[in-house]
């Protein structure tokens, strides 16, 4: 009996030396790879096509220049969000720049997670901070007065329709039309062609989907997420009219399959003619003007419709960030400046052509007489919409935090998510408006007692 | 397989659930030889004109990235992990069938009991031990990471098959004067060898299609092909034609992989040493 125990502690203790001695052979020999070069700096980027550009100028055009070799990982939206998140909240190190938006600006630079840009805004005064649209500096600035990001490029939201068909049907668009004018309007030019639906509005579910346009909508008809004193007021009054106004012109004038539409869906319709409006991003007017698009030339551009508000444009935008526990911020400065440039986009303009520049985020984008040859049709229409974005104060009522179509708390994306899901089915018709926000609302509470008093 | 057996009604309904399996997989292939556009129509567009410019995007053509660097580390990480979990299983194995330790199936539940907390419960943890030992971004972690991930798995595989080693060959070869490790090589081995191509092959395609670790722990040199797989995917323009594309020269490696093991596993069961 002894001995079979022995041998089984024997036993043991071997595999245990066996495989702690393989984890050990495995830890030294990965020892010596690593992205440890002195000269590189290592960025993590959503894959969007102003990103794969820069990807593929990098090496020609600003390594060469300046030494810094520059290591792209690319990844889709949502993982590339968890991505940094996880990366940024460890503080990991292993990426010097990362692409994060003005809805993670703000409470990044709150947890001390990005590296402040003043001094090295300063001393680079070719950068010319002050030409960056002040909505856009504004929505990357922080609370305690630190600018944390850099725009590569930013949009808004209006309103394209089809200026023949409008024309066709003796109809014309305002300039500032109200959602009531665009509902009527819907109705008119619904069926102007063979399976042309009156609009293209989002119906996927998904905080950055379905609740980009709506919540716009919700600011315009009065309604708020949250008050200024962190009540929720998702069932409130005027967040149902705002919805149930949404949900009944999809359903009514809407594109087909309109639960499951999102940006790509309604490029598509609108590309293919199934839908006579679209209120979407500003960035889509680029693709359906781009020279290869069926319908380039027979768009017009209106500012996003309106309700109670003067203007109720999103803003978004694509910036590079800084992590604090980057070791090359001087390297990753390098790099911010030269891909937030001016000269950045006059390189993509001269070499991929003026459409694909990273525009929406300077104020000399658009005196550029080379970029409002090709986008004179969008272009002022951006711009207005754009400058008159204001990210503090978009509704009628004071709020508790900045964000546009977004509420800028960790939770949102979480929250707008799961409501987004039942007006989307309300959208489907199995479900109807008030039981989504009524349900919503519980939601929308529990967040909200999280942020009372932590103020 | 005849053509009388075919036409008889399990035989339909065989190559029915068949068609029905392999479906997606042709569908896949297809699209990845279409144009973006085509490719993203509703309804699908079937007859539309066949190209290579999914597989030149996955090639670099546009972007200048090139997929071999995920590709070899993906080859490493399965390879790497493949041979170290069959080091240490099949001896693991051998002490748990041909040779067994007291309390074995004790052991053999332990090992299973591995793999019953949730892979995402571990990731947290993981992670941070990777960040602070400075192993983020490894190869070498992931293939630690893969061999232990798919240890349990191949010990139970390999118990089961040398559990099948008939007693009396082993007798017979002691009597015969054989040492151990000549009847390892001559007797265990021969009636192993379907056993152990199966596991190598189950273990391989485990760590070549894992995601989840891959795209936590991996950054700039590390990432392996599922994770450069998934950077097609872009919510601003089309990306099928791309995706389906990367898709199938992805899975080739594991195709091929499996039919190489195919063939082995139907020659070592026909080499049945007892009938």
């Amino acid at each position: 009996m002894a001995t079979s125990a022995s041998h089984r502690a024997l036993g043991a203790a071997l595999a245990v030396t066996v495989v702690a001695a393989t984890a050990t052979a495995c830890a030294g020999a990965g020892g010596g790879i690593g992205p440890g070069d002195s000269s590189s700096i290592n960025v993590l980027m959503v894959n969007n096509p102003q990103m794969l550009d820069i990807q593929k100028l990098t090496a020609e055009q600003f390594t060469q220049r300046t030494g810094i070799k520059v290591n792209y990982t690319v990844l889709p939206e949502n993982d590339v969000r968890d991505k940094i998140s996880q990366e940024f909240s460890s503080q990991a190190g292993q990426y010097d720049v990362a692409t994060i938006s003005n809805y993670e600006v703000p409470f990044y630079a709150k947890n001390e997670w990005l590296a402040p840009l003043d001094s090295h805004i300063a001393a680079d005064p070719g950068f010319d901070q002050e030409d960056v649209l002040p909505s856009m500096r504004q929505s990357l600035t922080a609370d305690d007065g630190h600018v944390y990001a850099e725009p590569f490029y930013g949009e808004s939201s209006f309103l394209m329709y089809r200026k023949d068909v409008f024309q066709a049907k003796g109809l014309t668009m305002p300039e500032n039309p109200t959602w009531q004018q665009v509902a009527d309007l819907a109705a008119k030019v619904d069926g102007a062609q063979p399976g042309m639906r009156g609009i293209c509005l989002r119906g996927q579910p998904g905080w950055g989907q379905l609740f980009a346009p709506l919540t716009t909508v919700v600011n315009t008809f009065g309604g708020t997420w949250f008050s200024k004193d962190w009540q929720a007021q998702v069932n409130s009054p005027e967040f149902k009219r705002a919805t149930q106004f949404y949900v009944d012109l999809v359903r009514a004038h809407g594109e087909a399959g309109a639960p499951q539409a999102g940006f790509a869906e309604c490029l598509n319709n609108m590309t293919q003619g199934k839908a006579a409006m679209w209120y979407d991003a500003t960035s889509a007017a680029g693709l359906l003007e781009a020279p290869d698009s069926p319908v380039a030339g027979k768009l017009g551009f209106a500012q996003a419709p309106v309700d109670r508000t003067k203007s109720s444009g999103w803003l978004y935008t694509w910036a590079w960030g800084m992590q604090k526990a980057s070791t090359k911020q001087d390297l990753a400065w390098k790099f911010i400046s030269w891909a937030s440039s001016k000269d950045y986009e006059n390189l993509v303009g001269s070499k991929l052509g003026w459409s694909r520049i990273p525009d929406g985020k300077r104020s000399s984008t658009y005196r550029n007489p080379d970029y409002l040859k090709v986008t004179n049709a969008f272009a002022p229409q951006t711009e207005r919409a754009l400058t008159s974005a204001d990210p503090r104060n978009p509704g009628v009522q004071p709020r508790p935090t900045v964000g546009i179509q977004f509420v800028d708390i960790p939770e949102f994306t979480e929250l707008a998510t799961r409501i987004s899901q039942d007006v989307s089915a309300a959208i489907a018709g199995s479900s109807t408006v008030d039981e989504a926000l009524d349900s919503g609302q519980e939601r929308a509470a529990r967040v909200a007692a999280k942020h009372k008093g932590g103020q | 397989m005849t053509t009388k057996q075919a036409w008889r009604p399990w035989g339909v309904l065989a190559w029915f659930a068949g068609i029905l399996f392999v479906l997606p997989v042709l569908w896949m292939v297809l699209t990845s030889l279409h144009s973006e556009s085509d490719a993203a129509t509703n309804p699908p567009s079937i007859a539309a004109k066949l190209t290579f410019q999914g597989y030149a995007e996955f090639f670099g053509a546009t972007t200048g990235v090139s997929p071999w660097p995920p590709l070899l580390n993906s080859a490493s990480a399965s390879i790497g992990s493949t041979v170290l979990v069959l080091l240490l299983s099949v001896p693991a194995a051998y002490a748990l069938s041909i040779k067994p330790v007291r309390k074995w199936s004790d052991v053999l539940f332990f090992f299973l009991s591995t793999k019953m907390l949730p892979v995402v419960a571990g990731i947290l943890p993981i992670y941070l031990v990777a960040q602070y030992t400075g192993m983020l971004d490894n190869i070498w972690f992931l293939i630690l990471l893969y061999t232990s991930m798919n240890l349990p798995i191949a010990v139970w595989l390999m118990r089961s098959f040398l559990a099948e080693v008939p007693k009396e060959m082993l007798e017979a070869a002691a009597i015969d004067g054989a040492s151990l490790v000549t009847t390892l090589r001559k007797v265990v081995a021969p009636v192993a060898m379907p056993g152990i191509a199966a596991t190598s092959l189950i273990c391989f395609i485990f760590s070549w299609n894992e995601l989840l670790f891959a795209r936590v722990l991996t950054g700039v040199v590390a990432g392996t092909a599922p994770v450069f797989l998934t950077s097609f995917v872009t919510s601003q323009g089309l990306f099928l034609a791309k995706v389906c594309a990367a898709a199938t020269v992805i899975s080739l490696p594991v195709l091929v992989a499996g039919f190489t093991a195919q063939d082995k596993l139907v020659q070592g069961l026909s080499l049945g040493a007892v009938k």
